[in-house]
């Protein structure tokens, strides 16, 4: 077998099949929002949740016997790649993509049967309390307490950070405190918990995009019964890393940024300079060229990583560079639509003052700053890397 | 989707890797380096025993028919040792221009000698007002009773100090055409230098050269062909480059894990760690860019195009970037000549300025028809 860069016919015709369904199945004022680039609001994102979920289409990464269509890792990947490259609302991943997976792989069969099936259909939003103030990068400093009242309940009190979504969700999956180890990784339980429990309040969060995605989440004696531990007691830390192993094809998001820099090209394609439309700037052309390479490269690496898991193989280094180079080009794709767009770039949501699709674009160039942040900043991915790629010391 | 190497190729990869490890060295690289020809003739005859400067001609005229990739591979292995015979010059170059260009006679009369190791080929296509682009020109041939006769100066022919044929560029009534010239025929003469790399080139003055008609390639498009091997050459010097900077990676990473101050190896400080990740982004980046020019640069000219510039710029930012990094890293040692760093770096130079430098490549992506498109969704 030579080395092929195209997809089988199979892949080919499932393809085809995702790219003519989203048209018809993107509700017509999704598909506007989709147009102009403007954000989704979680109603809209739990609307689109289920119709993929009516689809079968809403758990590529399920297994069957969970009630995902079992797809492999090409299918799960161009299933992706076609939501993104269509603008579709990015589903929420703390059901779908974190605590699913994690249930499926350390909970007991009962928390399975309660929980799988609600976040399929959509019918549970669910949040993530990991970091708290003082425990952000270095995670594993947490400090909110789950206590044993002796009844079968945990007693939690303390505040989590970032919680995105929270005033949405009907439940939160926690790493909370529930003994002193030695280490501090050591006495971390992972737990879930009724975001309707009294004492448990959330305080919405104004993002520098001008929009209400990151809370607070404060835990005062809130009640929670025991059996809501996944995975061993006190050994939450090893339930939280398994998470980092999920899913690394899909995490440099190189649909998403091949839609954002065609769309860069269509607006400077629209915007005209006294010598012409700005596309033929031969500066913005190179700056946008250059931007173009590396996102080409970057989605050269993914497919050897999705080669790679096909394989059935381990991630290769090939992988590790995915979120870190993926989020910086993202970045830098509303980088140069900002650019693009000039003086209306000052503009900061004001109906009919600019074109409708340089409305979205001053809010999502300062939220998306927030991707070489999350899910791991870039810096702790460069230790990551530092040490278990190229074993340098500590 | 498939990047596994066959069973064939991981043979190859492996013979390959054992000759650079064993047999050349870069202390081989530093004897060689001041001698006047540059590398060894007999290392030559060597890897045509291996087979190796057969790899991707038609099995028609004696090739082993492999494709590009396998080519890409070898390079890989060389530039992890900087290995100096004339490979790029005579079988990417020179070689697949006769193959291309070329009758099976002609093939016969001058790939076959250089296929079994008994000659080394230089193309000759660089002028002093041509910059990056092949296709500007002022080589001009006219045509005699019985053949041509070619006027010009070339510069920067790698190999052209030592090759025994010359594959000449010129322009003929307007049309780009090529020529393969005797070093030896009158109104030839040829001046041996040193590049920033310590590897040779010549400076080609060709005063009127008397050429025989049968001495003229006949492509029907001789500028496409040109365009083609330019383009080999592209890739060829991407996957030397990949090879390269993962030789620099190593050799890097190996230094800040034994060098020690303020008591303690310095690769343990994070600014240097994340220093070295920086690099290591780069190699898997261009790495990649790299596989995609290889299996492209058969393929039809715009997909070819796409990925070969795409790779190549991608190529001069992440070589840049490792070898300056290296050094930095090495701190003073790295300045020296007696560290390989510097010599890697010196390569790295060579590698981006031959076949379009970034600029060059970044203008002839975004020129192309797959830069425009209104859809992200074109293949790769």
């Amino acid at each position: 077998m030579t080395m092929d860069l195209s997809f089988s016919a199979e892949h080919l015709a499932f393809r085809r099949e995702v790219r003519e369904w989203i048209p018809g199945a993107l509700p017509p004022h999704l598909a506007q929002k989709a147009k102009t680039g403007q954000g989704f609001s979680m109603d809209e994102v739990m609307e689109w949740h289920k119709i993929l979920h009516r689809r079968g289409w809403v758990a590529p990464h399920w297994p069957t016997q969970y009630g995902g269509p079992g797809f492999d890792a090409t299918r799960r990947f161009i299933l992706s790649e076609e939501l993104e490259l269509a603008g579709a609302p990015t589903l929420s991943p703390f059901g779908l993509s974190m605590v699913g997976p994690l249930l499926m792989q350390f909970g007991n069969e009962a928390q399975k049967a309660r929980f799988l099936p609600t976040i399929l259909t959509g019918e549970e939003v669910w949040c993530q309390g990991y970091s708290e103030p003082n425990a952000g990068s270095d995670l594993a400093s947490l400090m909110v307490r789950a206590e044993d009242d002796g009844a079968g309940n945990f007693i939690v009190n303390g505040q989590k950070t970032w919680t995105t979504y929270a005033q949405y969700a009907d439940w939160i999956f926690c790493l909370v405190r529930t003994r002193i180890g030695e280490k501090k990784q050591q006495g971390i339980s992972f737990l879930l918990i009724d975001m309707k429990t009294p004492g448990v309040s959330v305080r919405p969060n104004l993002t520098i995009g001008g929009t209400h995605a990151f809370c607070d989440t404060f835990f005062e004696n809130a009640v929670v019964p025991q059996e809501n531990v996944v995975g061993p007691l006190h050994g939450g830390w090893t339930v939280a890393k398994a998470l980092l192993g999920h899913e690394r094809t899909l995490i440099a998001a190189v649909g998403t940024s091949r839609r954002a820099l065609a769309g860069v090209k269509a607006l400077c394609r629209s915007v005209h300079t006294p010598s012409g439309a700005l596309l033929d700037d031969p500066l913005m052309r190179a700056k946008i060229a250059r931007l173009d390479v590396r996102l080409q490269a970057l989605q050269m690496a993914n497919y050897r990583a999705l080669a790679g898991a096909e394989l059935g193989r381990a991630p290769g280094p090939e992988s590790s560079i995915l979120k870190l180079v993926g989020s910086e080009i993202l970045q830098q794709c509303f980088e140069l639509a900002m650019e693009a767009i000039g003086h209306n770039g000052l503009s900061w949501f004001n109906e009919g003052v600019v074109p409708d699709e340089q409305q979205g674009i001053p809010s999502s160039f300062c939220y998306l700053r927030a991707t070489t942040i999350y899910g791991g900043s870039n810096e702790i991915q460069k230790n990551i890397i530092a040490k278990w790629i190229l074993g340098l010391p500590a | 989707m498939h990047f596994e190497l066959s069973e064939e190729q991981r043979m190859l990869r492996q013979t390959v890797s054992n000759f650079v490890r064993k047999d050349s060295p870069v202390e081989r690289f530093r004897k060689l380096r001041d001698g006047e020809l540059g590398y060894d003739r007999g290392v030559w005859r060597k890897m045509a025993e291996l087979g190796w400067l057969a790899l991707p001609f038609a099995e028609s005229i004696g090739g082993l028919g492999f494709p590009f990739v396998d080519v890409g591979l070898l390079l890989e292995q060389f530039g992890t040792t900087l290995v100096a015979e004339p490979y790029l010059a005579s079988v990417v170059l020179a070689g697949k221009a006769i193959e291309l260009a070329g009758t099976p006679e002609q093939a016969e009369r001058w790939l076959a000698p250089m296929i079994a190791g008994e000659t080394t080929l230089a193309l000759a296509y660089q002028e002093a007002e041509s910059g990056h682009a092949p296709e500007r020109c002022d080589c001009v041939a006219t045509r005699t009773a019985d053949g041509f006769r070619l006027h010009g100066q070339k510069r920067w022919v790698l190999n052209g100090h030592a090759a025994d044929w010359l594959v000449v560029s010129a322009r003929l009534g307007g049309e780009i055409a090529l020529f393969v010239v005797d070093p030896a025929a009158s109104g030839v003469s040829r001046r041996s230098v040193q590049m920033i790399d310590f590897r040779r080139a010549a400076m080609l003055d060709l005063d009127n050269v008397v050429v025989a008609a049968d001495q003229h390639l006949p492509a029907e498009d001789a500028a496409a062909v040109l365009e083609h091997v330019y383009d080999y050459g592209a890739a060829a010097a991407i996957a030397e480059g990949v090879g390269l900077m993962d030789a620099v990676l190593r050799m890097t990473v190996e230094y800040l894990k034994t060098r020690e101050q303020f008591g303690q190896k310095i690769g343990a400080f994070q600014v240097l760690q994340h220093r070295a990740v920086e690099m290591f982004v780069e190699c898997e980046l261009t790495r990649s860019a790299s596989i995609r020019a290889l299996i492209r640069a058969d393929d039809d000219p715009l997909l070819r195009r796409t990925a070969v510039s795409a790779a190549k710029a991608q190529l001069a930012r992440g070589a840049r970037w490792v070898t300056q990094q290296a050094i930095q890293l090495h701190g003073g040692i790295g300045i020296t000549d007696e560290a390989d760093v510097g010599l890697y770096l010196k390569r790295a130079v060579v590698l981006n300025t031959l076949f379009g430098d970034e600029d060059y490549h970044l203008v002839r992506f975004a020129s192309l028809p797959t830069f425009a498109a209104e859809r992200p969704d074109q293949p790769v």
